[in-house]
């Protein structure tokens, strides 16, 4: 007892400091709420990073991308004719960089390789200390960079990215992708399928083996089987087959009325020369047109493919013939910049990093958790495609989808395509909860 | 039994264009002693003699378009066009058949100045020393292709008139699902007389023979005052032309692009071994019998058996051959045996 009562109020008070405080040693990060991954401090600048395919099957999209960071960048420190910055609504950037830091960048090369993606991504946090970083033309690569982008609690807003998975059962809190998924374009596709091509056909999907393929055949068969449609057979390609020929000839003799081809970029451009080459689209099944659809088709692709494309129908992200506020600003600006209209992935990833940035403004630091908390929800307009929201629950961004088609003699290699419909973002929002998936923590 | 007969079509002609190339990997090897890994490249060259000159003849005069006026967009109209109307249409739509008498003598003197600009320094050097090298020079070109034509790969159609398919089954009774692209079949055509006239050239000529006595026995030619050397550089451009013009009449089947030699080049170095290296008979009927295997391969009642079995086939009847016959279907004895 007299040893308790020798207890100094002091003492006590430090004991039960010590006491309150003790497991707080053991929680990362926990003296310092806002010390996080490449924290820019008193720098004048901060950097982001641009990680496209730069060489192989996308190397165009890549350098595209590229242009459009670039423009992003440039508009983001007050310089050049502003693009979205001047139709984007609500927003915070006011040309001086973000925060007052101005912009500057790396770039990096992704191979359309998720180990080559993974490995640039790395040494640009790792070495270059990006803030945040942003590109890709591929699903696989999406996703094992924005898994790398958890891990290490850096931002991740994604590019050209069209599978489910991306933000279904991959889905990270670290990363946001602006671009619609395969879901969506079997959502917007239903109804025009429906009415061009009517409700008794019969499916064969060539479907490029890896995860975009893979939930685009499965989104898309949903859809067509939901008009009454049936599926033949779905076969597996191998992403880079080039001749498809032993593939495609098998439909002959099938007695499918319809392909669909889950392949995009050089594979797509490949399979559809020649499906085409054997007369699909001259056939005659089961007393309808042999009739060929391209789920997912870009202008960069349309080039490849040539007078192939003609008729064929398909969904797009954005296209640079829109013709509201925000996308007429974009493609004057990229126009007067480079001499000839942006692609979609070059819109998507101008976009992500402008709203990256605004997303910095609105919380006033770069601390990625209270970033993210500012982008998840957010709803924006001004930036094509009307309005738009960053759902919360997987971090997809929602808005209206375009149905295309190859144009019937294009007078220029940009005027490729034909928009058919735009479809309202109402007829294409989904049950967040369906592809599963856990976004994980915001701390990391 | 027509979706058989499809796929045996196919595979010959893909089997077709597999001996090409292979052909002129082993005259390199059996003349030079070359395991020339840029071989490929040749074949990617050859593709895009037919895209330049389609560029070529569809140079264009750009017309503002009137209908963009927030930047400077162009309508382009071919000059040929302008200049000659409707015939001149018609030349552009043969692009890919005329480019054929360009591309023979680009392809000679490409072939003839990497023989004797690099792989000539290369003869006495160890294979694995050559395939670097030689490897080397393909990346190096493969690049320079795409720096100036980008990585999209670039449509060269065929003419019009033979774009359509072939109603072979129509034809011979089968039904009309029997059908073949026209152009795949001028190529099958074209590879059996390109084979044909190489074949004829070696057998029924005086070159022919001294470069098949040289591929037997170099120094007893030369030892008869023969400039054995001489004869062989110009085989090498031989090799080179044929797999230009193979690569030339590809352009309208699979739309070239930068990567599309290295995706041949692998494949028809197994032809070669598995035809038995330095084999001429054995490159083109490996060559027509792995297209036709790949071929059967991925028809639905087999891949479903056994998938991907499609893709792996010519690399599991590599293997078998050379375990069970190590110097090929065809090769001579002791040549690559160990």
């Amino acid at each position: 007892m007299s040893d308790k009562q020798n207890i100094t109020r002091r003492q006590l008070i430090q004991a039960g400091s010590a006491v309150a405080a003790t497991p707080m040693f053991f929680t990362k990060n926990a003296w310092a709420a806002e010390s996080f991954a490449n924290d820019p401090g008193d720098s004048a600048t901060v950097t982001l990073g641009f990680n496209v395919p730069q060489t192989g099957a996308y190397a165009d999209e890549g350098a595209d991308e590229l242009r459009a960071f670039k423009l992003a960048v440039k508009h983001l420190n007050g310089e050049g004719d502003g693009g979205l910055m001047n139709t984007m609504k609500p927003m915070s950037l006011t040309g001086n960089g973000i925060l007052g830091k101005k912009v500057t960048y790396v770039t990096g090369d992704t191979q359309t390789k998720s180990d080559a993606a993974r490995a640039s991504a790395k040494r640009m946090i790792e070495k270059d200390g990006v803030i945040m970083f942003s590109g890709g033309s591929s699903s696989g690569v999406a996703i094992a960079v924005q898994g790398l982008a958890q891990e290490l609690g850096v931002l991740f807003m994604a590019g050209l990215t069209h599978s489910n998975d991306t933000t279904g059962k991959d889905k990270r809190r670290y990363g946001f992708r602006h671009f619609f998924n395969a879901k969506m374009s079997g959502s917007a596709l239903g109804p025009v399928l429906k009415e061009e091509m009517g409700t008794e056909r019969k499916a064969y999907h060539l479907t490029a083996d890896y995860t975009w393929g893979w939930t685009q055949e499965q989104s898309i068969q949903e859809t067509t089987e939901g008009l009454g449609w049936t599926t033949t057979a779905k076969v597996r390609t191998p992403v880079g087959a080039g001749d498809f020929s032993q593939f495609i000839t098998p439909v002959l003799n099938s007695g499918a009325d319809t392909l669909i081809l889950n392949h995009y970029g050089k594979d797509m451009i490949n399979s559809l020369t020649q499906a085409v080459q054997f007369g699909l689209r001259d056939k005659q099944v089961n007393g309808k047109n042999f009739e060929i659809i391209v789920p997912l088709y870009s202008r960069l692709m349309a080039q490849g493919a040539g007078k192939n494309l003609e008729g064929i129908l398909g969904t797009a992200n954005w296209d640079w013939q829109l013709k509201d506020e925000g996308s007429i600003a974009f493609v004057k600006s990229f126009g007067s910049e480079y001499g000839f209209p942006p692609s979609m992935a070059a819109q998507t990833c101008y976009v992500q990093t402008l709203l990256y940035a605004n997303a910095c403004e609105n919380a006033g630091t770069f601390y990625p958790p209270k970033v993210i908390k500012q982008l998840e929800g957010f709803k924006f307009d001004g930036m094509g495609n009307g309005p738009t929201e960053y759902r919360a629950e997987d971090h997809q961004c929602f808005k209206d989808v375009l149905v295309v088609r190859g144009k019937k003699n294009p007078q220029s290699s940009y005027d490729l395509l034909d928009i058919v419909k735009e479809v309202p973002r109402a007829d294409v929002e989904y049950d967040a909860s369906i592809f599963g998936g856990e976004l994980g923590p915001y701390i990391v | 039994m027509d979706s058989i007969l499809i796929q045996l079509l196919n595979g010959l002609d893909k089997g077709g264009a597999y001996a090409l190339i292979a052909l002129g990997l082993t005259l390199v090897f059996g003349t030079l002693g070359v395991v020339n890994f840029a071989h490929g490249a040749l074949f990617l060259i050859g593709a895009f003699c037919a895209v330049t000159f389609q560029k070529i003849l569809t140079f264009s005069k750009k017309v503002l378009d009137p209908n963009i006026t927030f930047f400077d967009a162009y309508i382009e109209q071919p000059y040929l066009e302008l200049w000659f109307g409707e015939t001149g249409l018609a030349i552009i739509d043969y692009a890919v058949p005329l480019s054929i008498i360009v591309t023979i003598p680009t392809m000679m003197l490409i072939g003839l100045a990497m023989e004797r600009g690099l792989i000539r320094h290369f003869y006495k050097r160890t294979h694995a020393e050559q395939i670097l090298v030689t490897f080397g020079l393909a990346i190096v070109l493969q690049e320079i292709i795409r720096h100036f034509f980008g990585a999209n790969p670039i449509p060269t159609p065929a003419p019009d008139i033979v774009s359509g398919s072939a109603a072979i089954g129509t034809w011979i009774g089968l039904g009309e699902n029997f059908v073949y692209p026209w152009w795949r079949l001028i190529y099958l055509a074209s590879a059996t007389v390109i084979i044909s006239s190489v074949f004829a050239f070696l057998h029924l000529t005086t070159f022919g023979m001294v470069v098949r006595a040289g591929m037997f026995d170099r120094q007893m030619v030369a030892f008869l005052g023969i400039n054995v050397q001489r004869k062989f550089t110009i085989i090498f451009g031989l090799a080179a032309v044929v797999a230009g013009v193979a690569g030339a009449m590809y352009a309208p089947i699979l739309p070239p692009d930068y990567h599309m030699g290295m995706d041949f080049l692998v494949i028809s170095f197994v032809i070669v071994v598995v035809g038995g290296m330095g084999s001429l008979r054995g490159a083109v009927a490996a060559g027509f019998l792995l297209g036709i295997l790949q071929s059967l391969a991925s028809m639905t009642v087999v891949s479903s058996l056994l998938p991907g079995i499609d893709q792996i086939i010519i690399y599991l009847v590599a293997v078998v051959i050379l375990l069970t016959r190590p110097r090929g279907l065809m090769g001579r004895k002791g040549v690559m045996e160990n």
